[in-house]
């Protein structure tokens, strides 16, 4: 169950389950973690998520593009500790322009259907994060890293 | 198929998908009632298109964005406008669609039908949703049949169907909506009975019109009525109706036209055939042993019974309830054109009548008796037109949202406000007072030093001084709000400073935009149209412009007779100031009068006194981010300009954000010198908000607390494409 083929299957399995992730980013070392609304490419060498320019985590990415995600399945039971599931990603955010960003758009739009109007506003960014590493938290205590780039 | 259900091959088990009006055609059709042929589109359509596309997530997103009690009623018609227009712009996904058009194709190919809806709360026993939902008429084609039924499903989310289901507790995120397709009987006479008049339960009703029942149950058409003895199944009156229109079928669904000379003087039916209907109400009643309430039409000689439901009773307004006050709102379009003529033709005249009038008087030359008189009959017009503004032109403010309602039906636009488009750069009563404004600022341009002594607080003087004085006799000050508020100071400082933005302004008067995609929008509109309904569409633009205007002028209007009630008070303030106690602040008007008519009498001071500040709390909680209404597409940063009266206004610096309750009809001169603006009131259609698109503002409206969170200073980011407001709080 440790080769890499089958931790990409979870974590894919994982992204499909959850709408919203984690997002840290900081500012001057200060960290500054905030809900997101993302999808993931099927090679899950890119997570995609969207905010409007003016926000807090927008300002501090664009400063820094180093950031981290965390997507889990916790569902606010005892049960959680063996049960539940955590992936964090680190990586780096750019914003999307041009092509790539209405290709992701329709991405993101096939997957919040309901944000359509917020991704599509002028004023909201769409960001992509390219993940250098995965790790993943199972069964409590174990816990697995899957390099992306070398 | 679990979308769709005919009638004949229905179930008990059937009824939670496909409502109560399809529930009761089913058990009809079952008990052997002559009802027409229908289908069911049962709810599980309903949900499956919500879910599939978002539409669904999206109405709660639209709905929560705020608590329902702080939304309002403007609020709430433009949120439902914004959800009929999802259901409008959003397809049936194609594996929902096509089995669906195939059914329907297949049952009614292009005969005409019915598209009624059938909520699963509606027809209950205790609540009655009469009327709150709407039904379509003489649909053809499995296209418009589909196009027909999201309409019918919008209107779930409809103004009149949330203000009601917010009582009723019939919970915004578990409803849902069956819709029946029936057959359209093209029926000769048509009306409603009750097996039980609501009034007096030993009679039963019947009411009839010549034609469809289309305009008895809207309300356009008064019905003949009889009342029928129960007891000896006999008629027991006639009260026959005018009978001037009828509705009948046409090509874009039904139309009110004239009645035929011929049929005018005929009562629909005769005595035979109002039993016949009557015994149609107590078979109903016999089968669901309920009292009904039943839906009836003649095709030739035969009767058909098009639907039946329990009779409940009339919903009571409770005390204080302005619910049907809003509704009345709601004026139809020959309504409103009536008003129309009465506001343009005898209101308006007689309002700029009375305030010539008012102007001509010379205050100067009346002795204080006089004055007082003076005082009291300047302050009744002045309640008497603010009433007449309540009562006759805010219902006519309706106009443009019954446009809005069939531009966006026809044209399903992407942004639900493009209609407004067409609407604007209609000369307003407003551009008058706007023009003298900004010939005082480039006099003030063109005058070397003045704008530098202006700013330095000295008095305006010279040619500006007496076009001032010209002006604020006009038009007063700029410091009186509109329609009753009392606010006004004795100072022109708010008038100067919005005459010495506009002059340092580096590029002058700002223009609105320009208006040449009116015409494209208006010519996309109009070929939609053709024959009749092309002229009544018409029609309806041309009424929604003169209802846009209106809401301009009218405040300008009674703007002019508040502020001659002003300058009398000036007046009475002016002679009385030797006896004004030191330091007094505000002198009610009433003490004011008693000075006037009693020499002796010894004014005194209004006991609140001038407020004082409060200590500076620490400001524990702050806004980082609130949310509104999009109300004006860009993005605007600045520091902010929070205005709590008028005063605020003297301080106000171009390129500022404009922070307001309520853009005010006296504050237009300044939205557009600011860079954005964020209003507590909420609205699509407020002063503010159109303003704010004439001019290509960013704006938000509807933010809850505005005026208490945001503080003058604080630097604001206006989204108005996400109905946004973030304020920059400092580093984490």
């Amino acid at each position: 169950m440790h080769d890499s083929s089958q931790i990409r299957a979870l974590l894919k399995a994982l992204f499909d389950d959850q709408r919203l992730a984690v997002l840290a980013t900081h500012q001057d070392g200060q960290p500054y973690a905030t809900l997101v609304a993302f999808g993931a490419d099927d090679d899950l060498a890119t997570l995609y998520f969207a905010t409007p320019r003016a926000t807090r985590k927008f300002a501090n990415l664009s400063a820094d593009p180093r950031v981290a995600l965390l997507i889990n399945n916790s569902a606010n039971q005892p049960e959680d500790i063996h049960r539940a599931m955590a992936a964090t990603a680190t990586g780096r955010a750019v914003e999307l322009e041009g092509p790539r960003r209405a290709a992701y758009e329709a991405r993101y739009i096939a997957r919040h259907p309901h944000l359509e109007e917020f991704v599509r506003s002028p004023s909201c960014a769409l960001i992509a994060v390219t993940v250098e590493r995965y790790v993943l938290v199972r069964s409590f205590q174990t816990v697995l890293e899957l390099r992306m780039t070398p | 198929m679990k979308w769709i259900i005919p009638l004949e091959a229905a179930s008990p088990e059937d009824r939670p998908r496909i409502g109560g009006k399809g529930y009761a055609l089913y058990r009809l059709q079952a008990g052997g009632f002559p009802v027409p042929p229908a289908v069911c589109v049962t709810t599980a359509l309903y949900r499956a298109y919500l879910r599939r596309t978002g539409v669904g997530e999206r109405i709660l997103m639209e709905l929560n964005r705020k608590s329902f009690k702080d939304l309002r009623w403007e609020e709430i018609w433009d949120s439902a406008l914004r959800i009929r227009n999802l259901f409008l712009r959003k397809a049936l996904p194609p594996a929902l669609g096509k089995p669906v058009r195939a059914a329907l194709g297949e049952r009614f190919g292009d005969s005409p039908v019915a598209v009624r809806s059938s909520a699963p709360e509606e027809d209950a026993a205790a609540v009655s949703f009469a009327g709150l939902h709407e039904s379509f008429l003489n649909v053809r084609g499995a296209d418009a049949i589909i196009e027909s039924i999201r309409k019918v499903w919008a209107s779930l989310w409809s103004d009149a169907a949330l203000l009601y289901r917010q009582e009723l507790k019939l919970g915004v995120d578990k409803s849902a909506m069956a819709v029946v397709v029936q057959q359209l009987v093209n029926g000769r006479v048509s009306g409603v009975a009750f097996s039980h008049n609501p009034v007096n339960a030993a009679q039963g009703v019947v009411e009839a019109v010549h034609g469809l029942n289309q305009g008895l149950v809207d309300g356009a058409i008064a019905p003949d009525r009889w009342l029928i003895d129960r007891q000896r199944r006999q008629i027991a009156g006639h009260t026959p109706a005018e009978r001037r229109e009828w509705t009948v079928a046409d090509p874009g669904g039904v139309r009110l036209e004239t009645l035929p000379a011929t049929l005018q003087p005929k009562a629909p039916l005769t005595p035979a055939e109002v039993l016949q209907v009557f015994d149609l109400a107590l078979a109903s009643l016999d089968y669901f042993q309920t009292p009904q309430d039943v839906e009836w039409t003649f095709a030739k000689r035969d009767l058909y019974l098009l639907q039946s439901r329990p009779i409940t009773s009339s919903r009571e307004a409770a005390e204080g309830d302005q619910r049907g006050w809003y509704l009345s709102l709601k004026r139809s379009f020959e309504n409103l054109k009536l008003l129309r003529g009465r506001i343009e033709n005898e209101l308006i005249p007689a309002m700029v009548a009375a305030a010539d009038e008012l102007a001509a008087v010379d205050l100067g030359q009346l002795g204080d008796g006089a004055l007082a008189a003076e005082i009291r009959r300047r302050s009744e017009l002045n309640t008497h037109w603010v009433s007449v503004y309540w009562a006759e032109f805010i219902p006519f403010a309706h106009g443009v949202r019954l446009f809005g309602q069939v531009y966006n039906d026809s044209v399903h636009p992407e942004d639900p406000y493009e209609f407004l488009a067409l609407l604007g750069q209609t000369p307003m009563a407003g551009l008058e007072r706007n023009r003298l404004i900004a010939e005082m600022a480039a006099l003030v341009r063109a005058t070397p030093d003045m704008a530098a002594a202006l700013q330095a607080g000295e008095p305006p003087a010279g040619p500006l001084a007496a076009e001032l004085a010209a002006f604020i006799d006009r038009f007063g000050d700029l410091s009186c709000p509109a329609s009753g508020a009392r606010q006004c100071t004795e100072r022109p400082e708010t008038l100067i400073n919005v005459i010495l933005q506009l002059a340092t302004h580096p590029s002058g008067l700002p223009q609105a935009a320009a208006g040449g995609r009116a015409e494209d929008l208006k010519a996309v509109f109009l070929r939609l149209f053709s024959g009749a309904e092309r002229r009544r569409a018409e029609e309806m633009l041309d009424l929604a412009r003169a209802s846009y205007q209106l809401r301009d002028d009218d405040n300008i209007h009674l703007g002019r007779i508040e502020a001659r009630l002003t300058a009398a008070l000036q007046e009475a303030r002016r002679r009385l100031a030797p006896r004004i106690p030191e330091g007094a602040a505000e002198i009610d008007p009433a003490e004011l009068l008693l000075a006037l008519e009693n020499p002796a009498h010894a004014l005194r001071a209004q006991t609140s006194g001038p407020k004082t500040a409060a200590p500076p709390a620490v400001r524990a909680l702050r806004a980082r981010q609130l949310v509104g209404q999009p109300a004006g597409p860009g993005v605007a940063r600045g520091p902010a300009r929070v205005i709590h009266t008028t005063a605020d206004l003297a301080s106000f610096q171009a390129g500022e954000i404009l922070v307001c309750d309520a853009v005010d009809p006296n504050m237009t001169f300044f939205a557009p010198l600011s860079a954005g603006v964020v209003e507590r009131r909420g609205g699509m259609l407020i002063h503010g908000a159109i303003i704010a698109r004439e001019y290509g503002l960013p704006c938000v409206t509807g933010v809850l607390d505005a005026t208490a969170l945001i503080r003058t200073g604080d630097e604001l980011t206006v989204d108005g494409f996400l109905g946004i407001v973030t304020v920059s709080t400092g580093r984490l």
